[in-house]
């Protein structure tokens, strides 16, 4: 079987203001993969995944799933497609927040089921019992009627991970997923990110934690600058005797 | 005059008052969040003209407002209003607390952080799916003591429209008071008002501890 790719990103480029935050970045992540990226605060890490996820407008470059046009600006400028096919390509990807950003004045079960719904997927039952299902799976199902300021920071991040599966996304992105956690609570977010690789999830996982990030993926990028300084498999990378990318990784793993 | 029929007066002024504050609300709180959206949007235009509108009603009088809503379409136009007393009253008093409503709508809508909306984005939410079920519901909670306060002078505030001599209740209170010559109807009106607000107050109380479920 053929490599199918499910996100291209060709040569985007980001300013905000007059700082250029991006500067040509290309990932392309196929099915089933699972790609790290690492770098400094202020590399550009988050700004990828926002401009992934269409939160945010790039100023060049090109933007797909699964072969569809998200973004490009192969005509010379910029364009976006249309509402209905980035509504149509939001249902590729889901993404997970550092900060959770759960919705407050919903149970965990009407986080995970009302998005399912409104997407016309398939019924409040089915959906329903899609929720319930990965609640079990993630260890949460007693909470499924609790209100998410009644849990700690890692049942939270658990239940936006399920928040996201439940969508049934071809492609996950992460933010940080333990950055806003007590260490004892990374543990159990890691644990869970581990079994959707084992799952051959394809991900896409921003974070600082090295020794999770060289276990989990198949490949890692380390970003400086808002660009790609290098990339290779997890063994390549940290194997590596560039002295940048060793500092910055000798300097994470004293913590 | 006795008593109890100043009682009785008084009750139906009150009644009079009652239905201008229920009304006031019934239209301010929708119009005074198309106001916010509205002095929230983008367009430059839209944001002064209600920026505008929201300075001239916070900074004159409601007591001038309610006089040139009543009489300043027959001076304009030569449109008799007379006939229209109540309705002028009741449009006063929306687009006036409107304003106010406006502002509290957009302190609320502000406080909600945008990772909110960032959250319903990427799931899939249209914009107003968005507004509706994620930002309003935590909108209100944020909102209902400062909503509150409002209400409460509210019922202060329908005594204005004595100034159009409707029969509210303060302007029975005054009349009554004026005729026999004693302050004692105006005691009275007090009491009414100060029950009323309590009423208000109360359900207000309940209508918070209903919202506390998160
Ligand atoms: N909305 C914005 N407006 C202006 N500047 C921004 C904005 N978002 C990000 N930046 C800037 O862009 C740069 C890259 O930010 P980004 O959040 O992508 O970094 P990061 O690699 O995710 O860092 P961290 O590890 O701290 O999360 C930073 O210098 C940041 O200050
Ligand atoms: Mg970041």
């Amino acid at each position: 079987m053929g490599k199918e790719s499910i996100l291209e990103i060709k040569n985007i480029r980001k300013s905000f203001k007059d700082h250029e935050v991006l500067k040509n970045v290309s990932l392309n992540v196929d099915r089933g993969e699972v790609v790290s990226i690492i770098g400094p605060s202020g590399s550009g890490k988050s700004t990828i995944l926002r401009c992934a996820t269409l939160l945010e407008r790039m100023d060049g470059g090109t933007l797909k799933y699964k072969g569809d046009i998200a973004a490009s600006d192969e005509s010379g400028t910029m364009v976006y497609a249309d509402r209905n096919e980035l509504k149509r390509i939001r249902r590729c990807f889901g993404l997970v927040f550092q900060s959770f950003n759960l919705f407050p004045h919903y149970t965990v079960l009407k986080n995970i089921v009302e998005p399912v719904v409104l997407s016309g997927q398939c019924d409040a039952d089915e959906a329903k019992e899609r929720a319930m299902g990965l609640l079990e799976r993630l260890g949460l199902e007693e909470k499924a009627e609790a209100y998410p300021g009644k849990l700690s920071g890692g049942q939270k991040q658990r239940v936006s991970i399920a928040r996201a599966l439940a969508m049934k996304p071809e492609i996950l992105f992460f933010d940080e997923p333990t950055s806003a956690l007590d260490p004892e609570l990374t543990g159990e977010v890691l644990k869970v990110i581990k079994s959707l690789a084992a799952e051959h999830m394809t991900m896409v996982i921003v974070t600082h934690e090295m020794k999770f990030a060289r276990e989990v993926s198949d490949r890692v990028i380390f970003l400086e600058n808002g660009e790609i300084h290098s990339q290779g498999t997890s063994e390549e990378l940290f194997a590596s005797d560039n002295e940048r990318l060793n500092a910055f990784i000798g300097k994470l793993e004293q913590r | 005059m006795s008593f109890g029929v100043m009682l009785i007066d008084l009750a139906e002024g009150m009644v009079t008052s009652v239905e201008i504050f229920l009304l006031t609300l019934l239209f301010a709180l929708p119009l005074g969040l198309a106001v916010a959206v509205g002095r929230m949007s983008k367009n430059r235009i839209v944001s002064a003209v209600i920026k505008f509108y929201i300075a001239i009603m916070r900074g004159t009088p409601l007591m001038l407002q309610l006089i040139v809503v009543y009489f300043s379409p027959y001076y304009i136009f030569g449109f008799d209003l007379t006939g229209f007393r109540f309705p002028a009253i009741i449009i006063a008093f929306s687009i006036n607390y409107a304003a106010y409503f406006a502002e509290i709508y957009r302190s609320g809508i502000e406080a909600v952080p945008r990772s909110q909306n960032e959250a319903a984005e990427v799931l899939g939410y249209s914009r107003s799916q968005t507004f509706f079920r994620i930002i309003m519901p935590q909108v209100v909670k944020i909102i209902l003591p400062s909503i509150t306060n409002e209400t409460i002078t509210l019922v202060k505030d329908t005594s204005l429209a004595f100034v159009l001599a409707q029969a509210e209740m303060f302007t029975i209170a005054k009349q009554i008071a004026a005729k026999d010559a004693s302050v004692g109807p105006l005691m009275v009106a007090g009491v009414f008002y100060f029950v009323f607000n309590f009423i208000v107050a109360f359900v207000m109380d309940r209508i918070e501890k209903k919202l506390d479920y998160y």
